[in-house]
Protein backbone atom coordinates (compact mmCIF):
# COMPACT_ATOMS: atom_id res chain seq x y z
CA UNK A 1 0.00 0.00 0.00
CA UNK A 2 1.04 3.74 -0.79
CA UNK A 3 0.31 6.45 0.98
CA UNK A 4 -2.62 5.86 3.78
CA UNK A 5 -5.96 6.94 3.46
CA UNK A 6 -6.03 8.66 6.86
CA UNK A 7 -2.95 9.32 9.19
CA UNK A 8 -3.50 10.68 12.60
CA UNK A 9 -0.74 11.97 14.55
CA UNK A 10 -1.04 12.92 18.28
CA UNK A 11 -4.21 14.66 17.70
CA UNK A 12 -5.63 16.18 20.79
CA UNK A 13 -8.43 18.37 21.44
CA UNK A 14 -8.86 20.20 24.95
CA UNK A 15 -12.45 21.58 25.46
CA UNK A 16 -12.60 25.00 27.57
CA UNK A 17 -15.35 23.97 30.97
CA UNK A 18 -16.95 25.42 33.76
CA UNK A 19 -18.80 28.89 33.98
CA UNK A 20 -15.16 31.47 32.49
CA UNK A 21 -14.25 28.42 30.27
CA UNK A 22 -11.24 29.03 31.81
CA UNK A 23 -10.38 25.51 33.14
CA UNK A 24 -9.49 22.46 30.14
CA UNK A 25 -10.67 18.83 29.74
CA UNK A 26 -9.05 16.99 27.49
CA UNK A 27 -11.16 14.56 25.16
CA UNK A 28 -8.87 13.28 22.67
CA UNK A 29 -5.65 12.37 24.14
CA UNK A 30 -2.46 11.96 21.58
CA UNK A 31 -4.08 9.91 18.88
CA UNK A 32 -2.22 7.88 16.71
CA UNK A 33 -3.44 6.43 14.06
CA UNK A 34 -3.44 4.86 10.12
CA UNK A 35 -6.35 4.01 8.31
CA UNK A 36 -5.21 2.16 4.94
CA UNK A 37 -6.47 2.58 1.70
CA UNK A 38 -9.57 0.30 0.85
CA UNK A 39 -10.02 -0.57 4.52
CA UNK A 40 -13.75 -0.65 6.70
CA UNK A 41 -12.31 0.97 9.86
CA UNK A 42 -14.43 0.67 13.17
CA UNK A 43 -13.93 3.24 15.31
CA UNK A 44 -15.13 2.34 18.92
CA UNK A 45 -16.13 3.17 22.13
CA UNK A 46 -18.89 4.28 24.31
CA UNK A 47 -20.77 7.65 24.38
CA UNK A 48 -18.16 10.71 25.21
CA UNK A 49 -14.93 8.50 24.34
CA UNK A 50 -14.32 11.43 21.59
CA UNK A 51 -15.05 9.76 18.32
CA UNK A 52 -17.31 12.67 17.26
CA UNK A 53 -14.39 15.32 18.28
CA UNK A 54 -11.91 13.02 16.43
CA UNK A 55 -14.11 13.80 13.31
CA UNK A 56 -14.96 17.31 13.94
CA UNK A 57 -11.25 17.81 13.88
CA UNK A 58 -10.14 15.82 10.75
CA UNK A 59 -13.29 17.71 9.03
CA UNK A 60 -11.66 21.27 10.55
CA UNK A 61 -15.35 21.72 12.13
CA UNK A 62 -13.09 22.48 15.33
CA UNK A 63 -9.71 22.87 15.88
CA UNK A 64 -6.46 20.71 17.50
CA UNK A 65 -5.18 21.53 20.74
CA UNK A 66 -1.96 19.62 19.27
CA UNK A 67 -1.46 17.10 16.80
CA UNK A 68 -2.23 17.14 13.09
CA UNK A 69 -3.62 15.10 10.43
CA UNK A 70 -3.59 13.82 6.67
CA UNK A 71 -6.27 12.85 4.38
CA UNK A 72 -5.13 10.64 1.30
CA UNK A 73 -1.69 12.36 1.99
CA UNK A 74 -3.05 15.72 1.99
CA UNK A 75 -3.12 18.23 5.20
CA UNK A 76 -6.48 18.38 6.43
CA UNK A 77 -6.44 22.11 5.78
CA UNK A 78 -6.51 21.69 2.41
CA UNK A 79 -9.97 22.44 1.45
CA UNK A 80 -9.63 21.36 -2.12
CA UNK A 81 -8.89 17.72 -0.57
CA UNK A 82 -12.50 17.36 0.63
CA UNK A 83 -13.31 17.08 -3.07
CA UNK A 84 -12.31 13.28 -2.49
CA UNK A 85 -14.01 12.78 1.17
CA UNK A 86 -17.37 12.50 2.30
CA UNK A 87 -18.93 12.83 5.63
CA UNK A 88 -21.94 12.18 7.87
CA UNK A 89 -22.08 13.75 10.77
CA UNK A 90 -23.34 12.77 14.23
CA UNK A 91 -27.34 13.16 14.27
CA UNK A 92 -27.14 15.35 10.62
CA UNK A 93 -29.43 17.74 10.17
CA UNK A 94 -30.02 19.95 6.90
CA UNK A 95 -32.12 22.65 5.27
CA UNK A 96 -35.13 23.04 6.37
CA UNK A 97 -36.31 24.57 3.15
CA UNK A 98 -34.76 22.19 0.91
CA UNK A 99 -35.74 18.63 -0.84
CA UNK A 100 -34.31 16.22 -0.51
CA UNK A 101 -33.35 16.32 -4.16
CA UNK A 102 -32.85 20.15 -4.03
CA UNK A 103 -30.23 19.23 -1.10
CA UNK A 104 -27.96 16.27 -2.98
CA UNK A 105 -28.02 19.42 -6.25
CA UNK A 106 -26.99 21.99 -3.98
CA UNK A 107 -24.65 19.96 -2.58
CA UNK A 108 -22.66 18.02 -5.39
CA UNK A 109 -22.77 21.87 -7.36
CA UNK A 110 -19.31 21.76 -5.08
CA UNK A 111 -18.02 18.87 -6.70
CA UNK A 112 -19.01 20.55 -9.98
CA UNK A 113 -20.67 17.72 -12.01
CA UNK A 114 -22.39 19.60 -14.92
CA UNK A 115 -26.44 19.84 -14.44
CA UNK A 116 -27.67 16.58 -16.35
CA UNK A 117 -24.75 14.15 -14.61
CA UNK A 118 -26.16 15.63 -11.30
CA UNK A 119 -29.27 14.92 -11.86
CA UNK A 120 -28.40 10.92 -12.18
CA UNK A 121 -26.41 10.53 -9.64
CA UNK A 122 -28.98 12.26 -7.42
CA UNK A 123 -31.90 9.67 -8.34
CA UNK A 124 -29.60 6.54 -8.04
CA UNK A 125 -28.34 7.76 -4.64
CA UNK A 126 -32.15 8.83 -3.72
CA UNK A 127 -32.87 5.16 -4.98
CA UNK A 128 -29.90 3.52 -3.26
CA UNK A 129 -30.82 5.26 0.29
CA UNK A 130 -34.41 4.27 -0.07
CA UNK A 131 -35.78 7.88 -0.24
CA UNK A 132 -36.83 7.54 -3.90
CA UNK A 133 -40.37 8.51 -2.57
CA UNK A 134 -39.68 11.37 -0.95
CA UNK A 135 -37.43 12.96 -3.28
CA UNK A 136 -39.53 16.09 -3.42
CA UNK A 137 -41.08 16.29 -0.12
CA UNK A 138 -39.06 19.32 1.95
CA UNK A 139 -36.91 18.13 4.72
CA UNK A 140 -38.50 19.81 7.73
CA UNK A 141 -40.93 16.81 7.07
CA UNK A 142 -38.32 14.29 7.16
CA UNK A 143 -38.11 11.66 10.50
CA UNK A 144 -35.19 11.29 12.20
CA UNK A 145 -34.28 7.98 10.34
CA UNK A 146 -34.82 9.88 6.99
CA UNK A 147 -32.40 12.78 7.66
CA UNK A 148 -29.86 9.84 8.27
CA UNK A 149 -30.68 8.24 4.96
CA UNK A 150 -30.19 11.91 3.74
CA UNK A 151 -27.07 12.42 5.30
CA UNK A 152 -25.50 8.78 4.01
CA UNK A 153 -26.33 10.10 0.62
CA UNK A 154 -24.65 13.52 1.03
CA UNK A 155 -21.81 11.36 1.86
CA UNK A 156 -21.31 9.88 -1.02
CA UNK A 157 -23.23 11.13 -3.99
CA UNK A 158 -19.97 12.26 -5.42
CA UNK A 159 -17.78 9.21 -5.45
CA UNK A 160 -15.57 10.49 -3.07
CA UNK A 161 -12.81 8.22 -2.07
CA UNK A 162 -12.78 8.42 1.84
CA UNK A 163 -15.65 8.11 3.77
CA UNK A 164 -16.46 9.59 7.20
CA UNK A 165 -19.37 7.99 9.14
CA UNK A 166 -20.44 8.99 12.74
CA UNK A 167 -22.69 6.85 13.78
CA UNK A 168 -24.22 5.46 10.72
CA UNK A 169 -26.47 3.10 11.92
CA UNK A 170 -28.13 5.64 14.77
CA UNK A 171 -31.92 6.43 14.22
CA UNK A 172 -32.34 3.50 11.86
CA UNK A 173 -34.48 0.42 12.11
CA UNK A 174 -33.14 -2.98 11.70
CA UNK A 175 -34.02 -3.09 7.79
CA UNK A 176 -32.64 0.60 7.84
CA UNK A 177 -29.39 -0.76 9.21
CA UNK A 178 -28.94 -3.37 7.11
CA UNK A 179 -28.89 -1.50 4.36
CA UNK A 180 -26.68 0.60 5.80
CA UNK A 181 -24.01 -2.16 6.22
CA UNK A 182 -24.66 -3.03 2.67
CA UNK A 183 -24.14 0.39 1.48
CA UNK A 184 -20.62 0.19 3.52
CA UNK A 185 -19.97 -3.38 1.88
CA UNK A 186 -20.77 -1.36 -1.47
CA UNK A 187 -17.87 0.94 -0.66
CA UNK A 188 -15.53 -1.48 0.41
CA UNK A 189 -16.02 -3.09 -3.42
CA UNK A 190 -15.44 0.10 -5.20
CA UNK A 191 -12.28 0.30 -3.47
CA UNK A 192 -13.35 3.41 -1.17
CA UNK A 193 -11.87 3.58 2.25
CA UNK A 194 -14.55 3.83 4.88
CA UNK A 195 -13.93 5.28 8.45
CA UNK A 196 -17.24 5.04 10.82
CA UNK A 197 -17.44 5.73 14.90
CA UNK A 198 -20.18 3.86 16.78
CA UNK A 199 -20.60 2.93 20.15
CA UNK A 200 -22.49 -0.42 18.85
CA UNK A 201 -20.04 -3.34 18.85
CA UNK A 202 -21.66 -5.52 16.30
CA UNK A 203 -21.88 -3.59 13.60
CA UNK A 204 -18.26 -3.03 13.28
CA UNK A 205 -17.67 -6.83 14.50
CA UNK A 206 -19.74 -7.35 11.53
CA UNK A 207 -18.27 -5.13 9.17
CA UNK A 208 -14.57 -3.82 9.92
CA UNK A 209 -11.28 -5.14 8.35
CA UNK A 210 -9.90 -3.59 11.57
CA UNK A 211 -11.33 -1.54 14.26
CA UNK A 212 -9.83 1.19 16.96
CA UNK A 213 -11.42 1.13 20.41
CA UNK A 214 -11.13 4.74 22.05
CA UNK A 215 -11.86 5.25 25.87
CA UNK A 216 -11.88 8.41 27.65
CA UNK A 217 -10.47 10.16 24.81
CA UNK A 218 -7.44 7.58 25.00
CA UNK A 219 -7.00 4.73 21.94
CA UNK A 220 -6.93 1.35 23.85
CA UNK A 221 -6.54 -0.90 21.14
CA UNK A 222 -6.43 -1.54 17.05
CA UNK A 223 -6.65 -4.45 15.51
CA UNK A 224 -8.43 -6.61 13.25
CA UNK A 225 -12.03 -7.78 15.19
CA UNK A 226 -10.75 -11.38 15.32
CA UNK A 227 -6.99 -10.08 16.86
CA UNK A 228 -8.58 -8.30 19.43
CA UNK A 229 -10.64 -11.37 20.54
CA UNK A 230 -7.73 -13.77 20.27
CA UNK A 231 -6.67 -12.45 23.14
CA UNK A 232 -9.26 -13.92 25.37
CA UNK A 233 -9.43 -17.11 27.11
CA UNK A 234 -11.42 -19.29 24.84
CA UNK A 235 -14.03 -21.46 26.02
CA UNK A 236 -15.98 -24.52 24.99
CA UNK A 237 -20.06 -24.69 24.50
CA UNK A 238 -21.76 -27.85 25.35
CA UNK A 239 -25.85 -28.69 24.36
CA UNK A 240 -27.20 -31.85 25.87
CA UNK A 241 -30.33 -33.85 27.19
CA UNK A 242 -30.81 -36.90 28.93
CA UNK A 243 -32.17 -39.72 27.71
CA UNK A 244 -35.46 -41.01 28.81
CA UNK A 245 -35.33 -41.31 32.51
CA UNK A 246 -31.74 -41.08 33.14
CA UNK A 247 -30.09 -38.65 35.43
CA UNK A 248 -27.71 -36.12 34.71
CA UNK A 249 -24.58 -35.46 36.64
CA UNK A 250 -26.27 -32.78 39.36
CA UNK A 251 -23.05 -30.21 39.45
CA UNK A 252 -23.40 -29.96 35.42
CA UNK A 253 -27.34 -29.28 35.43
CA UNK A 254 -26.58 -26.76 38.37
CA UNK A 255 -23.92 -24.61 36.25
CA UNK A 256 -26.19 -25.07 33.01
CA UNK A 257 -28.74 -23.12 31.68
CA UNK A 258 -31.90 -24.93 30.71
CA UNK A 259 -34.11 -24.19 27.54
CA UNK A 260 -37.03 -26.72 27.25
CA UNK A 261 -35.11 -30.48 27.65
CA UNK A 262 -31.64 -28.57 26.84
CA UNK A 263 -29.33 -27.98 28.71
CA UNK A 264 -26.45 -25.16 27.75
CA UNK A 265 -23.42 -25.31 29.34
CA UNK A 266 -20.31 -23.46 29.02
CA UNK A 267 -16.81 -24.94 30.18
CA UNK A 268 -12.99 -23.56 30.38
CA UNK A 269 -11.21 -25.52 27.49
CA UNK A 270 -9.42 -27.80 30.08
CA UNK A 271 -12.14 -28.73 31.15
CA UNK A 272 -13.61 -29.93 28.07
CA UNK A 273 -12.87 -33.98 28.18
CA UNK A 274 -13.99 -34.13 31.95
CA UNK A 275 -17.03 -32.62 31.27
CA UNK A 276 -17.80 -34.98 28.21
CA UNK A 277 -16.72 -38.20 30.46
CA UNK A 278 -19.18 -36.99 33.29
CA UNK A 279 -21.83 -36.63 30.41
CA UNK A 280 -21.06 -40.03 28.76
CA UNK A 281 -21.08 -41.81 32.10
CA UNK A 282 -24.89 -40.88 32.42
CA UNK A 283 -25.34 -41.64 28.84
CA UNK A 284 -26.55 -37.98 27.73
CA UNK A 285 -27.00 -37.03 24.33
CA UNK A 286 -24.82 -34.68 23.64
CA UNK A 287 -26.10 -32.17 20.53
CA UNK A 288 -23.14 -29.58 20.00
CA UNK A 289 -20.10 -28.98 21.37
CA UNK A 290 -18.25 -25.46 20.12
CA UNK A 291 -15.64 -23.33 20.72
CA UNK A 292 -17.26 -19.96 22.57
CA UNK A 293 -15.32 -16.84 20.48
CA UNK A 294 -15.64 -13.87 23.03
CA UNK A 295 -17.33 -11.30 21.23
CA UNK A 296 -15.61 -8.08 20.78
CA UNK A 297 -18.35 -6.89 23.58
CA UNK A 298 -16.84 -8.80 25.62
CA UNK A 299 -13.86 -7.49 24.80
CA UNK A 300 -15.46 -3.22 25.09
CA UNK A 301 -16.56 -4.19 28.47
CA UNK A 302 -13.48 -5.75 29.87
CA UNK A 303 -11.66 -2.95 28.24
CA UNK A 304 -14.03 -0.27 29.52
CA UNK A 305 -13.72 -1.48 33.19
CA UNK A 306 -16.70 0.62 34.84
CA UNK A 307 -19.24 -0.94 37.11
CA UNK A 308 -21.39 -2.91 35.15
CA UNK A 309 -24.39 -0.60 36.08
CA UNK A 310 -22.56 1.74 33.76
CA UNK A 311 -23.12 -0.21 30.84
CA UNK A 312 -26.58 0.73 30.47
CA UNK A 313 -24.92 3.78 28.54
CA UNK A 314 -23.59 1.07 25.83
CA UNK A 315 -26.00 0.07 23.35
CA UNK A 316 -25.74 -3.60 22.60
CA UNK A 317 -27.44 -4.25 19.84
CA UNK A 318 -27.63 -8.90 19.88
CA UNK A 319 -27.76 -9.35 15.63
CA UNK B 1 -22.85 32.42 -10.75
CA UNK B 2 -20.78 29.14 -10.55
CA UNK B 3 -18.44 30.40 -8.17
CA UNK B 4 -18.35 28.72 -5.19
CA UNK B 5 -19.98 31.78 -2.94
CA UNK B 6 -22.38 31.77 -5.59
CA UNK B 7 -23.75 28.74 -5.27
CA UNK B 8 -24.26 29.71 -1.42
CA UNK B 9 -25.74 32.62 -2.07
CA UNK B 10 -28.19 30.99 -4.32
CA UNK B 11 -29.42 29.35 -1.55
CA UNK B 12 -29.52 31.71 1.10
CA UNK B 13 -31.90 33.67 -1.30
CA UNK B 14 -34.26 31.03 -1.99
CA UNK B 15 -34.09 30.08 1.57
CA UNK B 16 -35.05 33.60 2.06
CA UNK B 17 -37.83 33.41 -0.10
CA UNK B 18 -39.25 30.25 1.07
CA UNK B 19 -38.82 31.53 4.99
CA UNK B 20 -41.66 33.92 3.60
CA UNK B 21 -39.22 36.97 4.14
CA UNK B 22 -40.89 38.62 1.21
CA UNK B 23 -43.79 38.95 2.51
CA UNK B 24 -42.89 42.20 4.42
CA UNK B 25 -43.52 43.85 0.80
CA UNK B 26 -47.02 43.98 1.84
CA UNK B 27 -46.75 45.77 4.80
CA UNK B 28 -45.01 48.47 2.27
CA UNK B 29 -47.93 48.35 0.34
CA UNK B 30 -50.10 48.80 2.61
CA UNK B 31 -48.12 51.79 3.70
CA UNK B 32 -48.35 53.55 0.15
CA UNK B 33 -51.82 52.71 -0.15
CA UNK B 34 -52.85 54.17 3.02
CA UNK B 35 -50.37 57.34 2.02
CA UNK B 36 -51.40 57.87 -1.57
CA UNK B 37 -55.49 57.75 -0.22
CA UNK B 38 -54.42 60.54 1.93
CA UNK B 39 -52.49 62.49 0.69
CA UNK B 40 -54.38 62.18 -2.45
CA UNK B 41 -57.05 63.85 -0.66
CA UNK B 42 -55.71 66.70 1.03
CA UNK B 43 -53.97 67.55 -2.21
CA UNK B 44 -52.26 70.98 -1.32
CA UNK B 45 -49.12 70.84 -4.02
CA UNK B 46 -46.78 68.68 -2.17
CA UNK B 47 -47.95 65.16 -3.01
CA UNK B 48 -44.71 64.59 -4.17
CA UNK B 49 -42.52 65.54 -1.41
CA UNK B 50 -44.29 63.54 1.27
CA UNK B 51 -44.84 60.46 -0.93
CA UNK B 52 -41.37 60.41 -1.44
CA UNK B 53 -39.87 61.02 2.01
CA UNK B 54 -42.39 58.50 3.34
CA UNK B 55 -41.57 56.14 0.65
CA UNK B 56 -38.00 56.33 0.90
CA UNK B 57 -38.08 56.23 4.42
CA UNK B 58 -39.67 52.69 5.03
CA UNK B 59 -37.55 51.57 1.92
CA UNK B 60 -35.00 52.24 4.63
CA UNK B 61 -36.06 51.50 7.61
CA UNK B 62 -37.63 47.81 6.57
CA UNK B 63 -34.31 47.32 4.72
CA UNK B 64 -32.27 48.41 7.93
CA UNK B 65 -34.14 45.53 9.98
CA UNK B 66 -34.14 42.99 7.18
CA UNK B 67 -30.72 43.90 7.15
CA UNK B 68 -29.70 43.30 10.95
CA UNK B 69 -32.15 40.61 11.79
CA UNK B 70 -31.68 38.54 9.03
CA UNK B 71 -27.76 39.55 9.00
CA UNK B 72 -27.04 38.77 12.41
CA UNK B 73 -28.61 34.86 12.03
CA UNK B 74 -26.62 34.39 8.55
CA UNK B 75 -23.85 32.15 10.24
CA UNK B 76 -25.36 31.53 13.28
CA UNK B 77 -28.28 29.52 12.16
CA UNK B 78 -26.11 27.50 10.31
CA UNK B 79 -23.90 26.85 12.91
CA UNK B 80 -27.07 26.16 15.36
CA UNK B 81 -28.84 23.63 13.57
CA UNK B 82 -25.54 21.83 12.81
CA UNK B 83 -26.10 22.42 8.61
CA UNK B 84 -22.56 23.73 8.37
CA UNK B 85 -21.24 20.66 9.20
CA UNK B 86 -22.29 18.63 5.87
CA UNK B 87 -21.41 21.71 4.07
CA UNK B 88 -18.16 22.68 5.39
CA UNK B 89 -17.23 18.39 4.33
CA UNK B 90 -17.89 19.80 0.41
CA UNK B 91 -14.61 21.49 -0.66
CA UNK B 92 -16.16 25.21 0.23
CA UNK B 93 -13.36 27.09 2.47
CA UNK B 94 -15.12 28.80 5.07
CA UNK B 95 -14.56 32.55 3.31
CA UNK B 96 -16.34 31.23 0.87
CA UNK B 97 -19.04 30.12 2.30
CA UNK B 98 -19.13 33.41 4.37
CA UNK B 99 -19.23 35.29 1.39
CA UNK B 100 -21.83 33.38 -0.02
CA UNK B 101 -23.94 34.15 2.90
CA UNK B 102 -22.96 37.70 2.63
CA UNK B 103 -24.13 38.09 -1.24
CA UNK B 104 -27.27 35.96 -0.58
CA UNK B 105 -28.67 38.46 1.39
CA UNK B 106 -27.40 41.59 -0.77
CA UNK B 107 -29.42 39.59 -2.91
CA UNK B 108 -32.62 39.49 -1.04
CA UNK B 109 -32.03 42.61 -0.05
CA UNK B 110 -32.21 43.85 -3.56
CA UNK B 111 -35.27 42.02 -4.68
CA UNK B 112 -36.94 43.24 -2.13
CA UNK B 113 -36.03 46.92 -2.45
CA UNK B 114 -36.89 46.42 -6.04
CA UNK B 115 -40.13 45.97 -5.45
CA UNK B 116 -40.34 48.37 -3.08
CA UNK B 117 -38.94 50.66 -5.52
CA UNK B 118 -41.80 49.79 -7.59
CA UNK B 119 -44.30 50.63 -5.18
CA UNK B 120 -43.18 53.88 -4.67
CA UNK B 121 -43.23 54.66 -8.14
CA UNK B 122 -47.38 53.23 -8.28
CA UNK B 123 -48.06 55.64 -5.17
CA UNK B 124 -46.36 58.96 -6.90
CA UNK B 125 -48.66 57.52 -10.19
CA UNK B 126 -51.73 57.23 -8.20
CA UNK B 127 -51.02 60.85 -7.12
CA UNK B 128 -51.37 61.90 -10.51
CA UNK B 129 -48.07 63.33 -10.65
CA UNK B 130 -46.00 62.96 -13.82
CA UNK B 131 -42.72 61.56 -13.90
CA UNK B 132 -39.85 63.99 -14.69
CA UNK B 133 -36.06 64.10 -15.01
CA UNK B 134 -35.21 65.33 -11.54
CA UNK B 135 -36.71 61.97 -10.53
CA UNK B 136 -33.45 60.31 -10.89
CA UNK B 137 -32.81 61.94 -7.96
CA UNK B 138 -35.05 59.25 -6.31
CA UNK B 139 -33.39 56.26 -7.57
CA UNK B 140 -30.12 57.72 -6.89
CA UNK B 141 -31.41 57.79 -2.69
CA UNK B 142 -32.69 54.18 -3.47
CA UNK B 143 -28.91 53.30 -4.46
CA UNK B 144 -27.69 54.72 -1.48
CA UNK B 145 -29.93 52.70 0.71
CA UNK B 146 -28.82 50.16 -1.16
CA UNK B 147 -25.01 50.89 -0.27
CA UNK B 148 -25.83 51.56 3.36
CA UNK B 149 -27.52 48.54 3.80
CA UNK B 150 -24.76 46.52 2.31
CA UNK B 151 -23.03 48.48 4.78
CA UNK B 152 -25.14 47.11 7.72
CA UNK B 153 -25.23 43.38 7.00
CA UNK B 154 -21.05 43.68 6.34
CA UNK B 155 -21.21 44.93 9.75
CA UNK B 156 -23.95 42.29 11.14
CA UNK B 157 -22.03 39.44 9.82
CA UNK B 158 -18.79 40.65 11.53
CA UNK B 159 -20.26 40.76 14.94
CA UNK B 160 -22.10 37.21 14.61
CA UNK B 161 -18.73 35.60 13.70
CA UNK B 162 -17.74 35.96 17.22
CA UNK B 163 -21.09 37.44 19.26
CA UNK B 164 -24.87 36.12 20.03
CA UNK B 165 -27.24 36.90 17.56
CA UNK B 166 -28.74 39.48 20.74
CA UNK B 167 -25.53 41.20 21.18
CA UNK B 168 -24.51 41.55 17.62
CA UNK B 169 -28.32 42.93 16.93
CA UNK B 170 -27.11 45.70 19.30
CA UNK B 171 -23.96 46.12 18.17
CA UNK B 172 -25.00 47.01 14.81
CA UNK B 173 -27.83 48.65 15.73
CA UNK B 174 -24.80 50.97 18.15
CA UNK B 175 -22.67 51.33 15.34
CA UNK B 176 -25.60 52.31 12.80
CA UNK B 177 -26.93 54.99 14.91
CA UNK B 178 -23.26 56.28 15.92
CA UNK B 179 -22.42 56.30 11.92
CA UNK B 180 -25.39 58.33 11.31
CA UNK B 181 -24.65 60.67 13.77
CA UNK B 182 -20.52 60.86 13.07
CA UNK B 183 -20.63 64.48 11.60
CA UNK B 184 -22.70 65.55 14.40
CA UNK B 185 -19.79 64.22 17.03
CA UNK B 186 -17.06 65.81 14.93
CA UNK B 187 -19.01 69.22 14.52
CA UNK B 188 -19.43 69.10 18.57
CA UNK B 189 -15.74 68.83 18.97
CA UNK B 190 -15.29 71.33 16.90
CA UNK B 191 -17.24 73.99 18.98
CA UNK B 192 -15.20 72.97 22.04
CA UNK B 193 -12.01 75.00 20.84
CA UNK B 194 -10.27 73.02 22.76
CA UNK B 195 -7.74 71.06 20.26
CA UNK B 196 -7.65 67.69 22.32
CA UNK B 197 -11.04 67.15 22.40
CA UNK B 198 -11.53 68.41 18.63
CA UNK B 199 -8.98 66.18 17.34
CA UNK B 200 -10.60 63.26 19.53
CA UNK B 201 -13.68 63.98 18.35
CA UNK B 202 -12.75 63.75 14.87
CA UNK B 203 -10.66 60.67 15.62
CA UNK B 204 -14.34 59.27 16.30
CA UNK B 205 -15.53 60.53 13.28
CA UNK B 206 -12.87 59.11 10.97
CA UNK B 207 -13.38 55.66 12.47
CA UNK B 208 -17.04 55.19 12.52
CA UNK B 209 -18.62 54.10 9.18
CA UNK B 210 -20.05 57.67 7.77
CA UNK B 211 -24.02 56.53 7.93
CA UNK B 212 -24.94 60.15 7.33
CA UNK B 213 -23.69 60.29 3.79
CA UNK B 214 -25.95 57.79 2.44
CA UNK B 215 -29.26 59.27 3.22
CA UNK B 216 -30.02 61.93 0.59
CA UNK B 217 -34.18 61.08 1.08
CA UNK B 218 -34.11 64.66 2.05
CA UNK B 219 -32.49 65.68 -1.27
CA UNK B 220 -35.22 63.45 -3.41
CA UNK B 221 -37.80 64.76 -1.81
CA UNK B 222 -37.20 67.91 -2.49
CA UNK B 223 -36.78 67.23 -6.01
CA UNK B 224 -33.42 68.26 -6.06
CA UNK B 225 -30.14 66.74 -7.99
CA UNK B 226 -27.60 64.69 -5.95
CA UNK B 227 -23.92 65.47 -7.06
CA UNK B 228 -22.22 63.14 -9.04
CA UNK B 229 -19.47 63.27 -6.58
CA UNK B 230 -21.11 61.65 -4.20
CA UNK B 231 -22.22 58.76 -6.11
CA UNK B 232 -18.61 57.82 -6.39
CA UNK B 233 -17.52 58.73 -2.94
CA UNK B 234 -20.29 56.77 -1.57
CA UNK B 235 -19.72 53.69 -3.90
CA UNK B 236 -16.03 53.66 -3.11
CA UNK B 237 -16.30 53.93 0.30
CA UNK B 238 -19.16 51.34 1.34
CA UNK B 239 -17.12 49.01 -1.21
CA UNK B 240 -14.09 49.45 0.92
CA UNK B 241 -15.57 49.18 4.00
CA UNK B 242 -16.99 46.25 3.10
CA UNK B 243 -14.02 44.04 1.45
CA UNK B 244 -13.16 45.21 4.96
CA UNK B 245 -15.65 43.85 7.31
CA UNK B 246 -15.45 40.52 4.88
CA UNK B 247 -11.85 39.89 5.64
CA UNK B 248 -12.12 40.82 9.18
CA UNK B 249 -14.98 38.14 9.45
CA UNK B 250 -13.08 35.99 7.43
CA UNK B 251 -10.02 36.00 9.47
CA UNK B 252 -12.27 35.79 12.67
CA UNK B 253 -14.55 32.73 11.78
CA UNK B 254 -11.62 31.39 9.71
CA UNK B 255 -10.28 30.01 13.49
CA UNK B 256 -13.73 29.19 15.06
CA UNK B 257 -14.27 25.64 16.79
CA UNK B 258 -17.94 25.01 15.76
CA UNK B 259 -19.88 23.69 19.07
N1 LIG C 1 -18.14 21.60 22.48
C1 LIG C 1 -17.77 20.92 23.57
N2 LIG C 1 -17.45 21.58 24.70
C2 LIG C 1 -17.03 20.92 25.79
N3 LIG C 1 -16.91 19.58 25.88
C3 LIG C 1 -17.23 18.86 24.79
C4 LIG C 1 -17.67 19.48 23.58
N4 LIG C 1 -17.90 18.52 22.67
C5 LIG C 1 -17.61 17.34 23.27
N5 LIG C 1 -17.21 17.54 24.55
C6 LIG C 1 -16.79 16.50 25.50
O1 LIG C 1 -15.80 15.72 24.89
C7 LIG C 1 -15.96 14.36 25.21
C8 LIG C 1 -16.01 13.52 23.95
O2 LIG C 1 -17.21 13.80 23.27
P1 LIG C 1 -17.55 13.17 21.87
O3 LIG C 1 -16.40 13.34 20.96
O4 LIG C 1 -18.84 13.74 21.43
O5 LIG C 1 -17.72 11.63 22.21
P2 LIG C 1 -18.38 10.45 21.39
O6 LIG C 1 -18.67 10.93 20.01
O7 LIG C 1 -17.38 9.36 21.43
O8 LIG C 1 -19.64 10.07 22.09
C9 LIG C 1 -17.21 14.25 26.07
O9 LIG C 1 -16.82 14.18 27.40
C10 LIG C 1 -17.92 15.54 25.79
O10 LIG C 1 -18.66 15.95 26.90
MG1 LIG D 1 -20.47 10.93 19.06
Amino acid sequence: MSTAAIEIVGLTKDYPVGFWRKRMRRSLDSLNLQVEEGEIFGFLGPNGAGKTTTLKLLMRLIFPTAGTARILGRSIGDTRMHRDIGYLPEQPYFYDHLTARELLDYYTRFSGYPAAERRDRIARMLERVGLSSAADVQLRKFSKGMLQRVGIAQAIVHDPKVVFLDEPMSGLDPIGRREVRDIILDLKQQGRTVFFSTHILSDAEMLCDRVAVLHLGQLRGVGAPGEIVSIEVHGVEILFESREGRPLPLDLIQRATRTGQRYRIEVPEAELYPTLGQLRDCDARILSVSTVRPTLEDYFFRLVDRPKEAHAAVEVNVP
Amino acid sequence: MSSLPGIVAINTFREAVRDRVLYNLIFFALIMIGAAIIVGQISIGIERQVIVNLGLSAISIIGLIMAIFIGVGLVYKEIEKRTLYSLLSKPLPRWEFLTGKYVGLLITLTVNTFFMTLGLAAALFYVGRPFVRSDVSILVAIYFILLELALVTAFALFFSCFSSPMLSTLFTLGIYVAGVFAPDIRNLGDLTHNSAIQSGARAIYYVLPNFHNFNSIALAAHGDAIPLALLWQNTLYALLYVVLLLLASSAVFSRRNLK
